[in-house]
């Protein structure tokens, strides 16, 4: 059957350069990890997708970027419809074979370690994880530091993963291998590439 | 209800077929000509990108990927509601455009004969005659074969 | 040691220029029509499609006027452009069987359900250059047939009911199509994988290594089972749509080839198969892809890997013509600093070379003394 019209609505206006200034701000969030590049609400995903969460990913994936869902968003047939309409992004088995991940609720979400690491020959081969969070402010503070950031930096996302601080660790040691977050809050991205690490975890 | 169900869908898909074959000049052409409405509005497209094309190793066997072709696409809403989607090989975005409509169009009862009968029937009649006169023309370099008996019996 | 490459701005805009006029040529000649090129030198745009690996007549006529001609450059430019445009999925695989045929013979059997079609074809053409067409002269108007449509089953499901030939071949139940357009190539290699990039590959390339096979380079007795040219619907699957969609048709060239073979450990003796299929009419090129498909089957087959066209390494690699070509010509840019190391070396290894003779001479002049 056709998919309902909330499936089709609310996909980028300006194809071009709304992809081009959402893989801007992307981009520059990724090479300056715990910066928070602002970012309007260019599209009107179905719930539970987020606005952001669905920009990035109309930005970044496409027919050749197996994507999975996490089961929040995977419960959502729209989600699914909408996704498949305006990325062409076919949805992956299993988190292994993502090369991206969209996590409606990360504070729930499956290991970093269950995604796919890269191999050592094409670490970029890893899944790109897309969490979706309330903020960036209210969170548990992570002090950062690492290639793009001058001295330290912090951020405070809000509902991340369980024992974030240790899975991070892990997945820094696995390098070059090993995953990247996009945190996609409502009015703007920050990111963590595998090559930052958390120092401290303030209280 | 099921068979009227899969007859539809038989019949929208042919309707796209046509389309996707016809030229942009005659679509635009007989559409002028049927006084069709191009009030619509784009919810994707038009734009063009690649499709494989597969084929199977021995004809039958397991696929494989031969090439790419270039393929324009558009999606459409009329003000009455209808959604329609086009999708043909090559590059001409306007005749994507016009053939989304059209397949929009088709799905409103009021308006399906006027689709049928004005664009898609002239189209499918012109089609027909192309490939019956190639058909035919292959046709005449067909070998015909006769054994010439030699000796005695 | 530092040698400066900077310069030259200029002299390429010029040379650019110079280009653009040389390829437009006299002026008082009308320029061509993309749509005279799609219609009057259609084979040399189907090459241009099959290497370019891009079904657009349009495109690829505007390359053969760009490169002045030149397919390679043409091709290039076809593999430049299809690199902007993003991908909409993989369309479902077409059916040969269900062909619009406008050619289709078999050199193995003379009678064949469908009948032997010559179609538009070079074959018992004299080869004589024809005056008449140098002066324009009008064409006439093709004859016509009337028959009833016919079905026209593959050659090979004919030979097959003697099961005395290979199936078409398949590939373990969970195999995903490879695709060398987003992988790297790995050897050795899935024959789907070879097949992608035999299509596009180099049809002078492939008829010589063709032409090795029968001339005892990895012999494998081939005929042709069935080459066919026509026209195929091409439909895809769209996440929108209850039903695949159609996008049109694509005139391709299939050829099977049918090798017999004597048998080894692997298998039986019996009639085994060698596959082609490009885009457009191009028949010579479908012809040798099935030659070196066959013989790039070797080990699948347990035959002793001994020529050329059995090493897939050598042939994958070195098909491709704009991956050739950027290799061969990069060759001409500027090595100045290369070059200039090169230079102290050999000068160096010269000088070396010239003190030794001369310590030896001084030895046996001195030998000679004494």
């Amino acid at each position: 059957m056709d998919i309902a019209a909330q499936s089709i609505d609310g996909g980028f206006a300006d194809p071009v350069f709304n992809a081009q200034t959402v893989f801007r701000a992307v981009m520059d969030a990724m090479a300056r990890p715990g910066s928070v590049q602002p970012l309007p609400a260019f599209t009107r995903p179905p719930a539970p997708l987020s606005a952001t969460a669905g920009a990035i990913a109309l930005a970044l994936c496409d027919n050749d970027t197996p994507l999975w869902l996490d089961p929040a968003l995977q419960a959502s047939a729209a989600v699914k419809s909408w996704l498949g309409f305006h990325a062409g992004a076919p949805l992956a088995n299993t988190p292994a074979d993502a090369h991206f991940a969209l996590i409606a609720n990360p504070a729930e979400m499956a290991a970093l370690d269950g995604f796919s690491q890269g191999t050592q020959d094409y670490p970029d081969r890893s899944t790109t994880l897309i969490l979706q969070v309330g903020n960036l402010v209210s969170g548990a503070p992570l002090l950062l530091e690492g290639p793009g950031i001058e001295k330290t930096a912090t951020i405070a996302p809000a509902q991340m993963p369980r024992h974030f601080v240790e899975q991070w660790k892990q997945n820094i040691s696995r390098f070059p291998r090993g995953v990247d977050i996009i945190l996609a809050a409502p009015d703007g991205v920050a990111c963590l590439p595998r090559t930052t690490r958390i120092k401290t975890m303030e209280a | 209800m099921r068979g009227q169900e899969a007859r539809d869908q038989a019949d929208r898909k042919a309707v796209m077929a046509t389309l996707a074959q016809a030229s942009g000049d005659d679509i635009a052409r007989l559409w002028n000509e049927a006084g069709l409405t191009s009030e619509a509005e784009l919810l994707r497209g038009p734009e063009t990108g690649l499709v494989t094309v597969r084929g199977r190793i021995g004809g039958g066997g397991a696929p494989f990927n031969v090439g790419e072709t270039t393929v324009t696409r558009a999606t459409v809403r009329l003000p009455t509601g209808q959604v329609g989607h086009s999708y043909m090989l090559g590059r001409d975005r306007k005749k994507a455009k016009l053939a989304a409509i059209a397949d929009a169009l088709w799905q409103d009862p009021a308006q399906r004969q006027t689709v049928e009968t004005a664009l898609v029937a002239p189209l499918r009649a012109a089609q027909g005659e192309t490939r019956e006169k190639r058909r035919a023309e292959t046709a005449a370099t067909k070998v015909d074969f006769f054994t010439m008996v030699r000796g005695e019996d | 040691m530092y040698v400066a490459v900077k310069g030259g701005e200029a002299a390429i805009a010029n040379a650019h220029s110079l280009l653009a006029d040389r390829r437009r040529g006299d002026r008082s000649v009308p320029a061509l029509r993309l749509d005279q090129i799609v219609e009057q030198l259609a084979l040399g745009v189907d090459r241009v499609m099959s290497e370019g690996s891009l079904y657009d007549r349009e495109l690829a006529a505007l390359a053969i006027v760009q490169a002045r001609g030149d397919m390679i450059e043409a091709i290039f430019l076809v593999r430049a452009y299809r690199t902007t445009l993003p991908r909409f999925g993989y369309s479902n695989p077409i059916d040969t069987g269900a062909m619009l045929v406008e050619r289709r013979v078999s050199a193995t059997y003379k009678d064949l359900p469908g009948g032997q079609l010559l179609g538009p074809t070079f074959d018992y053409t004299h080869r004589l250059l024809d005056p008449e067409l140098a002066a324009g002269a009008d064409v006439a108007e093709p004859l016509q047939r009337e028959t009833e449509a016919q079905a026209m089953p593959r050659v090979s499901a004919i030979l097959a009911r003697e099961g005395l030939i290979e199936p078409d071949g398949e590939m373990p139940q969970d195999h995903v199509p490879g695709d060398i357009t987003r992988e790297p190539l790995e050897f050795p290699m899935a024959r789907d994988i070879r097949l992608q990039a035999l299509s596009r590959g180099d049809e002078g390339f492939l008829l010589a290594l063709g032409y090795s096979t029968q001339r005892g380079y990895a012999r494998n007795h081939p005929f042709v089972g069935e080459i066919r040219i026509g026209e195929v619907e091409l439909e895809l699957d769209v996440p929108e749509l209850p039903f695949a969609v159609p996008l049109g048709r694509v005139r391709v060239t299939e050829c099977q080839m049918v090798n017999q073979f004597k048998g080894s450990a692997k298998a039986p003796p019996q009639f085994t198969r060698g596959y082609g299929l490009v885009f457009g009419q191009s028949e010579r090129k479908a012809m040798a892809m099935a030659l070196c498909d066959r013989a790039l089957r070797a080990s699948e087959l347990g035959e002793d890997v001994v020529a050329a066209a059995q090493d897939e390494e050598f042939v994958i690699s070195h098909s491709d013509n704009v991956q050739a070509t950027g290799f061969v010509e990069h060759l001409k840019l500027p090595h100045y600093v290369d070059f200039q190391a090169e230079l102290d070396l050999v000068r160096r290894m010269r000088a070396e070379h010239d003190a030794r003779e001369n310590a030896d001479m001084l030895e046996d002049k001195k030998e000679a003394a004494e």
